[in-house]
């Protein structure tokens, strides 16, 4: 097992495969992240992301290949993987009936945090987003840009090496949107690694690389500016929809 | 009327495609009263007894006799002394002793009375209460068929009215009403109020509302295949009853017919009205199983009799249309009772029927919130 | 032809709608586009009678929602932002049940859903349930359209559904309007403006602009810049920081950025940049795009609202 100092990559998977049945979702995926780089996952709908993503995650193990995530392989310490990772998705995110100290407090508490670590850490990410006199409002009195930007920090509460990504900025308004962004980017820039799941292929723009996975297989591995030079195009839409049909 | 047909097309698919809740609504009803019937069964059968008969004349073997013949008890130990009467107790050899008391037969025919003692183990309650009255009936029995006319007996007489038209004491008679009260209601009320919130939940309902159905439409559809199924239901449970458990059927089926529609009906309103007022399948499913199952259970005198409940409880039981159903389906089932005997039921189901539908159609929404 | 005027909702103490008024023509394939919580949802309902509006007016080919709501119900195809069909009914049964629901036949209307209903028609035996969110999209989108509406409301469709399937959504649109219908389509989606005829651009409730989407983007009315470079995050931060600079924001791999006065001030900020240890920066002058200008839009009404 690699110790994830020695490494510069942050995941990194060999040979991928998994099968249900006669049916390969996964078809031999190599591809490496970088720590501290923010990664783009793409693809339509079936075409074996969320796949792939749970076997990331460490939630399913893979019919073949290599998958080391954070320094551990998935195969063999998949509670190591998950103590290692943060998790954010756009349609669940925080507990609407709890307060914004409770749900930092909850998931502390669940990645075992103890109370002190707790209380730092809910004061530095209030301070962060200017909600230090918000912490006993109910999340479901917040609007949805703040729900998002808090999920986001709640989701980095234990200090992951990696964050998951699901449409994390799908529906805000284009300002709040940009605000989201600057958080990965701070975070990133902090050595965590974003791996980004989506369809909206404007949220890709925003990737250091990205794939596009079709039936199954990585069509596509580069940054956004190559790829849209590759295909003379000017959005990532564009490039997506090439690759697609 | 194409379009009502269409829907109530279409609510059928949905129950027949899913088909798990298809098999518990049509399973459910037989494993309950086979349940009732078999498990949880209130009927004594060959329980072990004991007799202490002190007297050793004609009338007291005659009695002896007439316990071990009634079937419902066996003569498992004859005793010969309080001690060892006390011991089998304890044991369990015997779940009651009949204490026959010295010049039985002599004291019988006299008019100062002879006390028959009837010793159960009561550490299982039910069982004994249910033994101490089997005994007792048949003691009465035979003692109103051998000593004097017009004289008290000593045994306290206190057959309940319900074992009067239940001779044979069989306690699964008394359930099949209870149980069809419940299944119908439960089944009716809760799967319509159910299908009409989910609508709501997915937001087809938002769909239906802004196309040329007319409200009314929309509730007949969701509804009309519940009356099929409800119906089935109530037929297996009668069928079951009275092939398997020898309900006995003196009445007339056609009042039974008219008496199971009427009730459904009711049930489907509640249903529907439950639906207008939840915005949730979950809501719907919560007040169907507080507001209907608890209460048919426990006030409708299905399994606590009403003549023993606290008078606030008893006029909450005189609301609950399961009682009356249960009431209606006695009197037609084992007292072959007419429709004298069964138009204040019917009556009130109408008036229930009436009083829902009002209500859901003065609560129904022709536009969201 | 749809009119709404000075239409307000009141949720409690929220206010969904404030005093929204536009115009939608026969013909038109209108957008009403705007972030999640911005009342899109909420204007369609009243438009297609399920809320009233607590102020204002709306009328539909002189038919007004709330007094006539079953006239209105009867000229209308909605399709709702939650996938509303029935999952466990087949595609087939979904499509006859909403055409005799409506009083009419697959075959009356069939030209109409034909170039939609074909991708779909090989899977006819499928459960709705089964179907993959575009092929979901096109038959709620072939129920909604197959009793031949005047208007068709489409709230979000493109929500959750991936990029080839959205583009040939937008496809078929083109295509419906071509065929007469009026259309009214609302989208979270910025860069889905450019495919309507006229956007009314919408945020808490309050309409920020309406008009053609080359007008909406010209209305930006200053140079807008391209910046590219190396650390994207400490980009950011030093052009923020750069006194010139009226607002920067990150879009993808550049940022977009304006100088106050709508000047041109490249050289010293890029002379700045480096001198703060970014070296390698591009700046181009570009094109603004609708969420540009939606962006500009939101921080003037937010600086009126106060």
């Amino acid at each position: 097992m690699k110790d994830i100092n020695t490494s510069a990559f942050a995941i990194e998977v060999v040979d991928l495969v998994k099968k249900f049945g006669n049916f390969t979702a996964n078809d031999h995926l190599t591809f490496n992240v970088r720590r501290g780089e923010i990664f783009g996952f793409l693809g339509a709908n079936g075409a074996g992301k969320t796949t792939a993503i749970k076997i990331l995650c460490g939630l399913m193990a893979p019919t073949s290949g290599q998958v080391v995530v954070a320094g551990y392989n998935v195969m063999t310490h998949p509670e190591l993987v998950k103590q290692n990772i943060g998790y954010m998705s756009q349609k669940f995110s925080l507990y609407e009936d709890l307060t914004i100290f409770e749900n930092i407090r909850l998931y502390g508490a669940i990645y075992g945090l103890t109370a002190n670590e707790i209380r730092q850490r809910s004061d530095t990410i209030l301070r962060k987003l200017g909600l230090l006199k918000d912490r006993s409002r109910l999340i479901k009195t917040l609007s949805l840009g703040w729900k998002q930007k808090l999920a986001f920090s709640v989701a980095m509460v234990h200090h992951p090496k990696i964050v998951f990504l699901d449409e994390p900025t799908s529906g805000v308004d284009p300002v709040t949107r940009r605000q989201f962004w600057e958080l990965i980017y701070e975070a990133a820039a902090d050595g965590i690694t974003i791996f980004v799941t989506t369809h909206y292929l404007d949220e890709a723009e925003y990737c250091d690389r990205v794939t596009v996975m079709v039936d199954g297989h990585i069509k596509a591995l580069d940054t956004p500016a190559k790829l849209k030079k590759q295909f003379n195009v000017d959005t990532m839409n564009e490039v997506f929809l090439n690759l697609t049909r | 009327m194409k379009k009502l047909w269409v829907f109530i097309k279409k609510e059928a698919i949905h129950i027949i495609r899913d088909k798990r809740t298809l098999m518990v609504l049509l399973i459910m009803p037989l494993a309950q009263i086979l349940i009732f019937g078999y498990v949880i069964t209130t009927e004594i059968n060959q329980a072990r007894i004991g007799i202490f008969n002190k007297a050793n004349d004609y009338a007291g073997y005659q009695l002896v006799n007439r316990l071990a013949a009634s079937g419902y008890f066996k003569i498992g130990k004859m005793i010969d002394n309080p001690e060892e009467m006390e011991a089998s107790l304890r044991k369990g050899e015997v779940r009651m002793v009949v204490v026959i008391p010295s010049e039985f037969g002599k004291r019988q025919a006299e008019s100062s009375g002879v006390e028959v003692q009837l010793v159960a183990d009561a550490s299982e309650a039910n069982s004994a209460q249910m033994l101490v009255n089997y005994a007792r009936s048949i003691i009465t029995r035979f003692d109103a068929e051998n000593g004097l006319s017009g004289r008290a007996s000593e045994i306290p007489v206190t057959i309940e009215t319900r074992m009067f038209y239940n001779p044979a004491l069989k306690g699964v008679f008394m359930s099949v009403p209870g149980i069809m009260a419940m299944i119908l209601i439960l089944i009716s009320a809760m799967m319509t109020s159910i299908s009409i919130t989910r609508e709501k939940e997915y937001g087809s309902m938002e769909i239906l509302l802004v196309s040329p159905l007319k409200p009314w439409q929309i509730i007949v559809g969701k509804v009309a295949p519940y009356i099929i199924l409800s119906f089935i239901n109530a037929v297996t449970i009668l069928l079951v009853g009275i092939f398997i458990f020898k309900v006995p059927m003196e009445g007339s089926w056609w009042w039974l017919t008219i008496i199971n529609i009427l009730y459904i009906l009711l049930s489907l309103s509640l249903g529907i009205f439950i639906s207008t007022v939840s915005a949730s399948q979950m809501v719907a499913m919560f007040i169907s199983l507080f507001a209907l199952l608890l209460p048919t259970v426990l006030l409708s005198g299905f399994i606590y009799p009403i003549e023993n409940m606290p008078v606030l409880l008893r006029w909450l039981s005189s609301i609950m249309p399961p009682r009356y159903y249960i009431q209606a389906v006695k009197s037609i089932m084992f007292k072959a009772g007419s429709f004298m005997s069964i138009w204040k039921e019917l009556l009130i189901f109408a008036a229930f029927i009436v009083a829902f539908m009002a209500l859901s159609i003065k609560n129904f929404k022709v536009r969201l919130s | 032809m749809v009119t709404v005027s000075g239409v307000s909702k009141y949720f409690g103490n929220i206010k969904a709608l404030r005093r929204v008024s536009f115009q939608v023509e026969e013909g038109e394939l209108f957008g009403v586009i705007g972030p999640d919580g911005a009342g899109k949802s909420t204007l369609f309902r009243i438009i297609l009678s399920l809320l009233l509006p607590d102020e204002g007016e709306v009328c539909l080919w002189g038919k007004s929602p709330v007094a006539d709501y079953k006239a209105i119900r009867r000229m209308v195809g909605y399709m709702p932002g939650k996938f509303s069909l029935y999952e466990d009914l087949t595609v087939e049964e979904n499509l006859n049940f909403f055409a005799a629901v409506f009083g009419t036949t697959i075959k009356e209307n069939y030209h109409l859903i034909k170039d939609i209903y074909r991708q779909i028609e090989p899977f006819k035996k499928r459960r709705a349930g089964k179907l993959s969110g575009g092929m979901k999209q096109k038959l709620a989108l072939s129920c909604a359209l197959i009793h031949k509406p005047k208007l068709l409301v489409l709230d979000e469709p493109t929500t959750g559904v991936d990029a080839v399937s959205r583009s040939d959504f937008w496809e078929m649109l083109q295509k419906l309007k071509n065929a007469g219908i009026t259309v009214l389509v609302s989208t979270p989606y910025m860069d889905e403006a450019s495919l309507c005829d006229r956007v009314a651009l919408i945020q808490k409730g309050h309409i920020l602009e309406i008009s053609t989407p080359d007008a909406v983007t010209q209305g930006f009315g200053k140079q807008l810049f391209g910046v590219a470079g190396e650390n994207m995050y400490k980009l950011l931060l030093h052009c923020r920081k750069f006194y010139r600079v009226e607002s920067v924001y990150p879009f993808g791999e550049e940022l977009h950025l304006t100088f106050h006065g709508g000047g041109d001030w490249r050289e010293e900020l890029i002379r700045y940049l480096y001198e703060n240890g970014l070296a390698n920066v591009r700046i181009r002058p570009i094109k603004p795009n609708i969420e540009d200008r939606f962006m500009s839009l939101m921080s003037i009404t937010e600086k009126e609202n106060g």
